[in-house]
């Protein structure tokens, strides 16, 4: 049953992607007209869509920052942090 | 010990050296009804000091009953009935017995009121959880199993020196706050012992290279009780020591970091402790009755979706051999359930609303923002968005969607784990959904009652929900349109390990050059210098010594050393030995100043 439900998502993978956006929309909606912002520590949090712009610039962040420590060449050299899966048993 | 208290973690060592004695039908119920017994000590425990003992000039707590040994007690010996749930169907009872050892050694630590109980327990612990590494009986189990002792060991005899020099300073063995405001030698000698269980950078590449290497069941506890046992120990030591806010913050970054890069699926969990643990130590760091509250909060919550993350990931492991993304991948067809139950864990870690980690990450966060500390609060956040990428959609995107690299022979094996480790990871499932969704449960084991009160009327305000949906969904959105990006490569990532592994060699070839030239030139000097009488008499009763007495006594002490010598072949390099020995070495040096 499981397996049947994720394979007619899959069917109809499109659908799904546009219904997401959707979701995406609206919370940022949302947020603008009917979240009380009281609770709001510092004045930017106030800005609309504050932290939807704040999750996604993390995201792409950390995917960007990481992967360059991962596969950049320290010390002038070959040495890389993402190294050969048998590095110490050389 | 008064009727009152009987010490689960004395029911737990007990339950564990009975086990190999229960055989046959027997043996399953045995493995569920000790841990559950352990469960029930913690339940009816009263508020109170329990088992002093005087040893010497010494008084040992072994039980102080208080609201925050509790919290970490409740959820301990619950953790321990769904992991032996879990590992009910391994048959070797060596591995459930160094598993309840284990959490007996975690329990200890968290009811002791004074440093040699707690000292004791914090040995037990590592000399017992190293043996769920070396069942693994890979050949890198050895060597892996072999520097997790070695770090620990050293870690252990640093907490030594540094309790040892407060001994000294002020005659007091007490296990409780240190003056956070004054801190002196012996106080970030105690911090450095406590924080390498915790760990935090530069002190933690131990947790990745073992918990990637235990056995599946073994992980299960391993990524429950060192970390948050050390947790405990600094919110009970160290609360509002400021520096540990900094190195929560780090270590909440530096785990997201390595996360990404992470091929293989436990080691991914793994590093995710490094930055969980991270905003528990944040929480000690800050200090106050909301970020304490927010730390116990965060730990009981951790300890549960983490396990069943563990569970998830090690069902795979268990069912097809493999847990590396590049070997894995649209598994949903053969494994739905483990899937079901590793998004849960994902949904929880990653602090989604209704389930456990929303009520209790937030409130150390919150802490932060109600001290001011809008730095750590915001890096706190950004590694949250961290979170949900690497534990909610990268651990199961990569292995039950996405590309399928599955070999053959993998993909035939692939299929739902047997039926008790579904039960535990439905038990875990249940409970990470239940703490979210009926915020009293946990808020009301927390030690401050007034604060938690507090914080349930804020948890679940529309501009709290607001916030954490948003990060999430566009962490969602962030992580689809690079997906590309995120293409699991075959490599390891080099951590701090390195200095020890490399570092180690560099060593030996100084043990193996020099220092044995001089070896061998001092014993030719040493045999020319005419000491054959001396030695033919010191030979003699050597051998009296060895034969005649020891052999009465020291019978075991030969059949351990025998087994040593055995697991010593199988080494590669006795480095682990030199460095043991040395560390030991200034130990006693440390001991003997002191006292002398």
């Amino acid at each position: 049953m499981l397996v049947k439900l994720i394979d007619y998502l899959r069917d109809r993978l499109k659908t799904v992607i546009r219904l997401c956006y959707v979701v995406l929309g609206l919370l940022v909606v949302y947020d603008v007209t009917f979240v009380d912002k009281h609770a709001a520590h510092t004045v930017m949090e106030h800005l609309p869509g504050f932290w939807s712009v704040f999750g996604f610039i993390a995201c792409v962040l950390i995917i960007i920052l990481s992967k360059w420590y991962g596969h950049v060449k320290w010390f002038g050299g070959n040495f890389r942090i993402m190294s050969p899966e048998d590095y110490y048993d050389n | 010990m008064t009727t009152d208290f009987i010490h689960p973690g004395f029911v737990l060592i007990f339950g564990a050296l009975l086990l190999p004695f229960i055989m046959g039908p027997l043996r399953k119920p045995y493995l569920m009804i000790v841990p559950i017994l352990a469960f029930a000590c913690v339940l009816r425990m009263q508020d109170g000091i329990y088992g002093v003992v005087h040893f010497m000039d010494w008084q040992l707590t072994f039980g102080r009953v208080d609201n925050l040994s509790q919290v970490f007690g409740y959820i301990m010996t619950l953790m321990c009935i769904i992991g032996s749930m879990y590992g009910l169907h391994v048959k070797d009872p060596k591995e459930h017995m160094a598993a309840w050892m284990y959490v007996g050694g975690s329990l200890g630590v968290i009811y002791c009121a004074d440093y040699i109980t707690l000292f004791i327990f914090w040995e037990l612990m590592a000399f017992s959880s190293v043996f769920l590494v070396w069942f693994r009986k890979r050949k890198q189990s050895l060597p892996t199993g072999f520097r997790y002792l070695l770090v620990h060991t050293a870690g252990g005899l640093i907490l030594l020196a540094g309790f040892v020099l407060r001994y000294k300073a002020t005659g007091a063995l007490d296990f409780n706050l240190l003056d956070v405001d004054h801190p002196t030698l012996y106080t970030y000698l105690i911090m450095v012992g406590f924080i390498l269980n915790a760990a935090v950078p530069p002190f933690h590449a131990w947790l990745p290279d073992a918990y990637g290497e235990a056995t599946v069941s073994g992980a299960v506890f391993m990524c429950a009780f060192t970390t948050k046992t050390a947790v405990y120990a600094l919110a009970r030591g160290l609360a509002g020591l400021d520096i540990l806010i900094l190195l929560g913050v780090i270590m909440a970054l530096y785990g997201v970091v390595y996360a990404v890069l992470e091929n293989d699926a436990r080691r991914l969990l793994a590093y995710h402790i490094i930055s969980q643990v991270g905003y528990m130590v944040a929480g000690v760091g800050i200090g106050t009755q909301m970020a304490i509250n927010g730390a116990c909060a965060h730990a009981f919550a951790h300890i549960l979706y983490k396990g069943l993350l563990f569970m998830g990931c090690g069902s795979v492991l268990y069912m097809t051999g493999k847990s590396k993304f590049s070997e894995l991948g649209g598994l949903y067809k053969k494994m739905p359930w483990a899937f079901v139950f590793t998004l849960i864990g994902g949904l929880s870690i990653s602090a989604f609303p209704l389930f456990s980690g929303f009520v209790s990450k937030s409130m150390i966060v919150y802490a932060g923002f109600e001290e001011h500390l809008y730095w750590a609060a915001f890096l706190l956040t950004l590694a949250s968005a961290g979170t949900f990428l690497h534990t909610g959609l990268k651990v199961p995107y990569f292995i039950w969607f996405g590309k399928n690299n599955c070999s053959k022979e993998t993909w035939e094996k692939a299929a739902d784990p047997p039926w008790n480790m579904n039960v535990a990871m439905a038990v875990a499932s249940f409970l990470c959904i239940f703490i979210g969704s009926y915020t009293p449960y946990l808020y009301k084991m927390l030690p401050y009652q007034h604060e938690a009160a507090d914080y349930a009327l804020h948890v679940y305000s529309s501009y709290h929900v607001s916030e954490s949906l948003q990060i999430l969904l566009f962490t969602a959105l962030g992580f689809f349109l690079l997906i590309k990006k995120l293409t699991p490569e075959p490599t390891i990532s080099i951590d701090m390990d390195w200095f020890y592994r490399m570092g180690g060699r560099g060593f030996f070839w100084l043990a193996r050059k020099p220092i044995q030239a001089f070896d061998t030139w001092f014993g030719e000097v040493y045999r020319t210098v005419g000491l054959y009488p001396l030695m033919t008499t010191a030979k003699f009763w050597s051998w009296f010594d060895w034969h005649g007495i020891d052999g009465v006594v020291d019978g075991l002490a030969r059949t351990v050393r025998s087994m040593g010598t055995r697991l010593r072949t199988v080494q590669s390099g006795r480095l682990q030995y030199n460095i043991y020995y040395a560390v030991t070495i200034v130990a006693v040096l440390i001991v003997a100043y002191v006292f002398g």
